[in-house]
C-alpha cells in the first residue's frame, strides 16, 4: 500500500465545493431552525396547557427520533403526502432547521427559566406586557447564557449534515463518496475529507472554549 | 373623602391557603400608609394585590373612582392591557431591587418610559437623569447595577419607578436585603417623597420608619386588618394583643419618650 | 392529491422490521458498551499524571469528538482494510465509528465527573493512606457516576439514534429495512413513518425515564 494524494489534489475543487455547501445547508438550518427553536420554546412556556403539551410533543418527537430517520422521512414520504417537488436540497433544509430546532427549543427554554423571577417582576412592575419583559428583560440575558450550548449544538448540527449526502444532495461527505469511486483512492479521500472536517469543527470548537471562558471570566453564569 | 385608591373586600387564595380574607381599605391622595405585620400575616400580598402583580381572588379595586376590571357573572375579569397600563401609574420597589443586569443604570430608568410610555430617547433620558438627581446618584448613571452597593441599588430602583411619573408608589420591605449601615440612605430617600407629597404604600419593619413618616398604620393578622389609626396611637397604645406580642417581638425599637 | 394511509403492508413485512430491530439493537448494545465502557478508560487516562497517557488520550478525544460519525464509519468501510489488510464488514465498521466516537464524547463526561468531586474528597483517601488508585476506585467513582448518569443515559439515548448510520454501509438495521420495504412496497409514507414510530416508542420512555432519574439524583444530593 502506498499513500497517493496525486487524484486527491487535482480534484481538490469538488471537495471545496462540497464544503461550500456543507457550510450552506448548516448556515440555512441555523437560520431557520434558531427562531423556530424560541418559537417553540416560548409555546412550551406558555400557560396554555393543551399549547404547552403540543410544543412539548413536537419537541420530544424530534429530539427522539433518528436525524437520518426525519430525512428519509421528509425527502421520500413528505413529497407524496402534500405533492410538492421535493430536491434534496429542500428536504435537507426542512429536515435539519426542525430537528435542530428541537434542540435550539430546549436551549432557550433552559436559559429563559435560568432568568430571576424578580427579573419578570421588574418588568411587569413597570407596566410591560409578557411580551415585552421576554424581549427586552429575560431574552437579552437569557441569551448570554445560552451561548456556549448554542454554539455546541451549532457544531453538532454541523457534523450531522453529513447525513444530506444519503439523499445525495452535494455536500462534502456526498463528494468525498463521489471522488472515491471516480479515482479508486478511498484511502486517500476519506482520510483529506476527515482531516477536513477535523480542521473546521475543531477550529470552531476551540472558538467555542475560548468565548465560554471569556464569559466564565465576565461572571456570567451559563446554562447547559 | 379624597381616596386615591379604594379596597374593598379583598380576598387571595393560593389553592387552600386563605392569604387574605376580606380587607377594605382606602388610601388618600399624599398619604403614607405603613403595613405592618408578621411574616404570613398576608401584608405583602396585600401590597402585590394593589398593582396586580397578584390577581385578587375576590374583591374590588377602585383606582382614582374607577373600578378595575369588570364584573362579570359575579367575578372580576381583568384585561391584561388595563393592567398594563394601571402599573405605569403605580411604581413598585422589590426587596431584591429587581435592577436589569444587563442595563445600565440610565438604561434601566429609561426603559419602562421608552417600552411602555413611549417617550422619546432624548425625553426619557433628560428624566432618568432628573430622578437619577432625586436619589443622590447623579454620577451613577453609566455603571451597571452590579457594580452598586444595595442601597444604592434601591435608590436606582427608586427612581426608575418614579420616572414613570406614577399617582402612587408601592414599597415591599425594601430594606429588608441590605446591610444594617445601608438602611438609612434608602428609608431617608423614602422620608423625602413623602414629603414632596408622594402617595405610598409601605411594607417595612422598621417601626422608626412607621413612627416618624407615616401618616397612618395598618396592622395586618392572619388576613384581616387587626388595627389601623395614627402611628402615634396604634404604636404607642395598642388594643389588641397580637398587636402588643408584634411590637414586644421588636424589642430595638425604642418609642421617643 | 390526497393520501389514504395504508399500513397493511407494513404489518405484513414486520418480520422484515422485526430482524431490522434486532440488528438494532445488536449494533446498540456492542457501541454503547464500548462506546461506555472504553471512555471510562479514556477519561481516566485523560486525567493522569503521565503524558504518556494523557496526551494520546487527549488527541483521541479531540479527533473523535471533532469528526462527524458518518465520516468515521465511512472511514472505517472504505479506508481502513487498504491501509491494513484487515477485512471490514458493515457491522465493524459501524461499531468502530460509533464506538469510538462515543468513547471520545464519554471520556469528556467522566473526566467532567471526575473534576467535579472536590479536593477534600482526594485528600480524604490519601490521609486514611490509599493509594491514588485506590482513592479513585473506592471514594472518587462512585460519587462522580452518580453525578454523570443523567449525561451518560442521553449519551446512550444519542447512540441509539447514531446506530441508524449503520444504513449507510449496508448493515441490516431497522431503517434498512424499512427502506426495503418501501423499495419493494412502494410505501415510503409508511415505511418512513413506522421506524419513526418504533425509534420514538424506544427513546421516548427512555428521555423520560433520564428526567426522573435526574430529578431523583437531585434530591438526594
Amino acid at each position: 500500500m502506498e499513500w497517493n494524494f496525486w487524484a486527491v489534489m487535482t480534484d481538490f475543487d469538488l471537495l471545496l465545493l462540497g464544503l461550500v455547501n456543507t457550510l450552506k445547508v448548516t448556515a440555512l438550518a441555523l437560520l431557520f431552525g434558531v427562531p423556530l427553536g424560541l418559537c417553540l420554546a416560548v409555546l412550551r412556556l406558555s400557560g396554555a396547557r393543551l399549547v404547552s403539551a403540543a410544543a412539548a410533543f413536537i419537541i420530544e418527537f424530534f429530539r427522539t427520533t433518528p436525524p437520518l430517520v426525519q430525512l428519509f422521512w421528509f425527502f421520500f414520504a413528505l413529497p407524496i403526502l402534500i405533492d410538492v417537488r421535493m430536491t434534496p436540497f429542500i428536504a435537507s433544509i426542512v429536515t435539519f432547521s426542525i430537528q435542530s430546532s428541537a434542540f435550539f427549543a430546549e436551549i432557550f427554554r433552559g436559559g429563559i427559566q435560568s432568568i430571576d423571577q424578580g427579573q419578570w417582576e421588574g418588568g411587569k412592575a413597570i407596566g410591560m406586557t409578557y411580551a415585552q419583559s421576554m424581549r427586552r428583560i429575560v431574552l437579552p440575558q437569557a441569551v448570554k447564557r445560552m451561548i456556549p450550548a448554542f454554539m455546541e449544538r451549532s457544531i453538532e448540527l454541523l457534523k450531522t449534515t453529513t447525513l444530506v449526502s444519503t439523499v445525495a444532495y452535494t455536500d462534502l461527505m456526498f463528494q468525498a463518496n463521489d471522488l472515491a469511486q471516480k479515482t479508486f483512492r478511498p484511502l486517500e479521500v476519506y482520510t483529506v475529507v476527515a482531516l477536513m472536517y477535523f480542521a473546521l469543527i475543531f477550529a470552531l470548537s476551540q472558538l467555542s472554549i475560548a468565548v465560554e471562558h471569556r464569559l466564565a471570566k465576565s461572571g456570567d453564569s451559563t446554562v447547559r | 373623602m379624597n381616596a386615591i385608591l379604594r379596597i374593598e373586600n379583598l380576598h387571595k387564595r393560593f389553592g387552600d391557603l386563605t392569604v387574605l380574607a376580606g380587607i377594605d381599605a382606602a388610601v388618600e391622595a399624599g398619604e403614607t400608609v405603613v403595613l405592618l405585620g408578621s411574616s404570613g400575616s398576608g401584608k405583602s400580598t396585600l401590597l402585590r394585590c394593589i398593582n396586580f402583580m397578584e390577581t385578587p381572588t375576590e374583591g374590588r379595586i377602585t383606582l382614582h373612582g374607577r373600578l378595575v376590571g369588570e364584573e362579570r357573572g359575579g367575578v372580576m375579569r381583568y384585561r391584561e392591557s388595563e393592567l398594563c397600563k394601571l402599573r405605569t401609574r403605580i411604581g413598585m420597589v422589590f426587596q431584591h431591587f429587581n435592577l436589569f443586569p444587563h442595563m445600565t443604570v440610565l438604561r434601566n430608568i429609561m426603559e419602562g418610559q421608552v417600552t411602555v410610555l413611549k417617550r422619546g430617547a432624548a425625553e426619557a433620558a433628560a428624566k432618568a437623569r432628573e430622578q437619577l438627581a432625586r436619589v443622590g446618584l447623579s454620577d451613577k448613571a453609566d455603571e451597571y447595577p452590579a457594580r452598586l452597593s444595595g442601597g444604592q441599588k434601591q435608590r436606582v430602583a427608586i427612581a426608575r419607578a418614579l420616572a414613570m411619573d406614577p399617582d402612587m408608589m408601592l414599597f415591599d420591605e425594601v430594606t429588608s436585603a441590605l446591610d444594617p449601615e445601608l438602611v438609612g440612605e434608602v428609608l431617608k430617600t423614602m422620608r423625602r417623597l413623602t414629603e414632596e407629597g408622594m402617595t405610598m404604600v409601605v411594607v417595612t419593619h422598621e417601626l422608626g420608619f412607621a413612627y416618624h413618616v407615616a401618616n397612618r398604620v395598618l396592622f395586618l393578622d392572619q388576613g384581616v386588618i387587626l388595627e389601623q389609626g395614627e402611628p402615634q396611637q396604634v404604636l404607642k397604645e395598642p388594643a389588641t394583643q397580637r398587636m402588643r406580642e408584634f411590637l414586644d417581638g421588636h424589642s430595638l425599637f425604642k418609642l421617643p419618650d | 392529491m390526497e393520501h389514504t394511509w395504508d399500513f397493511a403492508a407494513i404489518l405484513a413485512n414486520w418480520r422484515v422490521l422485526w430482524v431490522g430491530l434486532q440488528g438494532t439493537l445488536i449494533v446498540f448494545a456492542a457501541t454503547v458498551t464500548l462506546g461506555l465502557g472504553g471512555g471510562l478508560l479514556v477519561g481516566v487516562c485523560r486525567y493522569a499524571k503521565t503524558p504518556l497517557l494523557r496526551l494520546p488520550s487527549m488527541a483521541f478525544v479531540e479527533v473523535f469528538r471533532n469528526t462527524p460519525v458518518l465520516v468515521q464509519i465511512i472511514w472505517f468501510y472504505y479506508a481502513f482494510p487498504i491501509l491494513t489488510g484487515i477485512e471490514v464488514n458493515p457491522f465493524l465498521a459501524a461499531v468502530l465509528g460509533i464506538s469510538l466516537n462515543t468513547m471520545a464524547f464519554s471520556a469528556e463526561i467522566y473526566r467532567a465527573g471526575i473534576q467535579s468531586i472536590e479536593p477534600g474528597q482526594w485528600e480524604a483517601g490519601r490521609a486514611l493512606g490509599m493509594a491514588y488508585q485506590q482513592t479513585l476506585r473506592r471514594i472518587i467513582l462512585p460519587v462522580a457516576i452518580k453525578r454523570i448518569l443523567p449525561a451518560l443515559t442521553n449519551r446512550g439515548i444519542e447512540v441509539f439514534k447514531m446506530s441508524t448510520l449503520a444504513s449507510v454501509v449496508a448493515y441490516v438495521e431497522t431503517l434498512n429495512q424499512a427502506k426495503l420495504i418501501a423499495d419493494l412496497n412502494f410505501n415510503p409514507i409508511e415505511s418512513y413513518t413506522a421506524v419513526a414510530l418504533i425509534f420514538f416508542a424506544v427513546l421516548y420512555p427512555a428521555v423520560q425515564g433520564t428526567y426522573i432519574l435526574e430529578r431523583m439524583l437531585r434530591k438526594s444530593e
